[in-house]
């Protein structure tokens, strides 16, 4: 495969295997949110998660990030399972995972001032001391292209693109190795957003960071990542090394959902062809394969035989029973 | 001409929000309103559904709606107008609709409300018939369910059904989509170009979207900081944008198979 940035070359960062996570409900049954998913990160890289409310997006990071327990499978960062970790070790953890968060208006104490946002994850760890709170606010502030004024200001009285800039450099204080970017961007224009990403991805080139890229929007997701997961009902579906899904999708479903994307385009006369339906319920899973009832190629055998994912080109993994 | 606005202002107190605003709209047209937020996309619909918040009001200009004056409605007059003639569906009708009280229960308050003669039989028999009509399965059920057992998609086809319930003259979209993702999305927009071509509604939708701005509308109008920037056809704005700021919102779209990010 001719892809210029060559996943091989980067060593993996994070490595999750086999992770489920589900949440008991009424009546003795269970809600598979995530269900045995095997994804993982490289050094530098972009990971983009993408899939339909309720597909487990949020519960897969929350999962990382430890803010929820989960019901089997690991996460290897650095040799070692952070799911597993307790106590201090847990806490240590937070460093290494960072997040950036969908709605700036709301992720900020909008009584504290800039320079303590900014500098709180430091206190919090003992790694710094009152007297470098300044400097190091400024520090950060120009890490993400703001004015180092804007330390003494409240988050009220900056913008929606200033305050993403501020969550960004919040997420940055603590020199984490990942930062989860849950929806980041969707609450911002397309003007403001374009500007936040470039400056993600200027980050990441100077840092190494990488960032698990959770969106909505598949076009955002083609220009910025590297590496694509797929999610339908908790499973992935599809998972390509190689970015560019416009380019390189195969799974029925993710068709389906490059079918949905609205173009900006004065003269092409192309028609919309959005999936029929919602997403099943996630109580009772089906035998088959997840997608079965929404998807035209299904048959008799996708509806008893769960697919798996198999490597159907060089670093393009599908779970369907259309590649076998 | 259905809906004409001339030169309009609109302040907040002694704020000017927007300025010099003009819109014509024809029967079953839809207009999109795009802009950044805070640009006066709301204001400017608000203005026009007589439903501006607060100190907001009216400071210049003229809204006209089927030849009437709009800016001379008492309160009575809007609220005989709207739902009726002119209705409106937020970013989340989940939002709207009170939360512990049935679906049903809440639609045939709404249909006696704004047309006392409907007994609650024929309450329920419009608004099962609507539901249907924005392709919702088993109506029933829906009218017998609580908000948040729908799905967001769900509840966006309940408010459209609402708004659409009395084959109003001027439906108003409020960033009708932006809560929901790419599927839904998608299904949502083709409902109300759906209720367009079905009603021959007038639409006039605010959203962000540039994509949905340019698959669905008749006219586009572009708003920046309270002015607008630029308004014409949907190919007049889309294929020879004139003022840079449109230019630089539609390079800043992304474009599936464009330039990375991170080359």
């Amino acid at each position: 495969m001719n892809n210029p940035t060559s996943y091989e070359r980067t060593p993996v960062v994070l490595e999750i295997n086999n992770l489920t996570k589900k949440f008991p409900v009424d009546g003795g049954k269970f809600l598979t949110a995530c269900d045995n998913i095997t994804l993982r990160a490289f050094e530098g890289r972009t990971l983009g998660i993408i899939g339909e409310s309720g597909c487990g997006k949020s519960t897969l990071v929350r999962c990382l990030l430890g803010i929820q327990s989960t019901t089997s499978g690991e996460a290897i960062f650095n040799g070692k399972d952070i799911l597993k970790a307790k106590g201090e070790e847990k806490r240590q953890n937070r460093k290494l995972i960072q997040m950036v968060f969908q709605d700036p208006n709301a992720a900020f104490n909008p009584k504290m001032l800039v320079k303590d946002i900014l500098t709180e994850p430091l206190k919090n760890f003992g790694m710094i001391k009152n007297s470098e709170v300044d400097a190091k606010a400024a520090e950060l502030l120009e890490m993400v292209e703001l004015p180092a004024s804007f330390k003494d200001r409240y988050p009220h009285s900056m913008s929606g693109g200033q305050r993403q800039r501020l969550g960004i450099a919040r997420a940055l204080a603590l020199e984490p190795k990942i930062i989860v970017c849950d929806e980041a961007t969707s609450a911002l224009d397309v003007s403001v957003q374009e500007k936040v990403c470039e400056l993600l991805c200027k980050l990441q080139k100077e840092k190494n960071i990488t960032y698990l890229f959770i969106a909505h929007d598949l076009g955002l997701v083609d220009l910025m990542c590297h590496q694509v997961a797929v999610l339908y009902l908790g499973n992935v579906v599809e998972w390509m090394e190689t970015g560019r899904i416009g380019e390189h999708c195969k799974h029925p479903y993710t068709k389906s959902l490059m079918k949905a994307v609205f173009k900006v385009a004065a003269d092409e006369h192309y028609k919309i062809e959005p999936l029929e339906g919602e997403i099943p319920s996630p109580l009772d899973l089906p035998p088959g394969c997840p997608f079965a009832s929404r998807c035209e190629h299904c048959t008799e055998h996708c509806l008893q035989n769960k697919p798996v994912l198999r490597e159907i080109e060089h670093g393009h993994w599908v779970a369907c029973h259309l590649f076998d | 001409m259905l809906l004409e606005i001339k030169d309009l202002d609109i302040s907040y107190g002694d704020k000017l929000t927007v300025t010099g605003a003009n819109v014509e709209l024809d029967k079953g047209e839809i207009l999109s309103i795009v802009g950044e937020s805070g640009s006066g996309k709301t204001t400017i619909i608000r203005a026009a559904m007589g439903c501006l918040p607060g100190a907001g009001h009216v400071s210049k200009g003229s809204i006209t709606f089927e030849g009437r004056d709009m800016l001379k409605n008492t309160k009575e007059d809007w609220r005989k107008l709207s739902g009726t003639e002119m209705s409106m569906i937020f970013q989340d009708s989940g939002n709207m609709i009170n939360p512990i009280r049935r679906i049903g229960v809440q639609f045939i308050d709404y249909i006696q409300a704004h047309d006392s003669s409907k007994s609650k039989d024929q309450a329920y028999k419009m608004a099962t018939a609507m539901l249907t009509n924005v392709r919702l399965p088993n109506p029933d059920n829906i009218m017998n369910s609580y908000p948040f057992e729908l799905s967001g998609g769900m509840r966006q086809r309940v408010g459209i059904a609402m708004a659409m319930v009395f084959q109003p003259k001027i439906l108003m979209a409020d960033e009708p989509t932006s809560a929901l993702d790419v599927t839904t999305q998608a299904q949502i927009i083709r409902q109300i170009i759906d209720v367009r071509d079905q009603f021959g509604v007038a639409v006039i939708i605010v959203t962000h979207n540039l994509g949905v701005a340019s698959y669905m509308s008749d006219k586009i109008m572009v708003m920046k900081g309270g002015r607008v920037e630029e308004s014409g056809s949907r190919y007049e704005v889309l294929s020879n944008p004139q003022t840079d700021y449109t230019k630089s919102l539609l390079a800043a779209v992304p474009v599936i198979g464009g330039k990375c990010y991170y080359e």
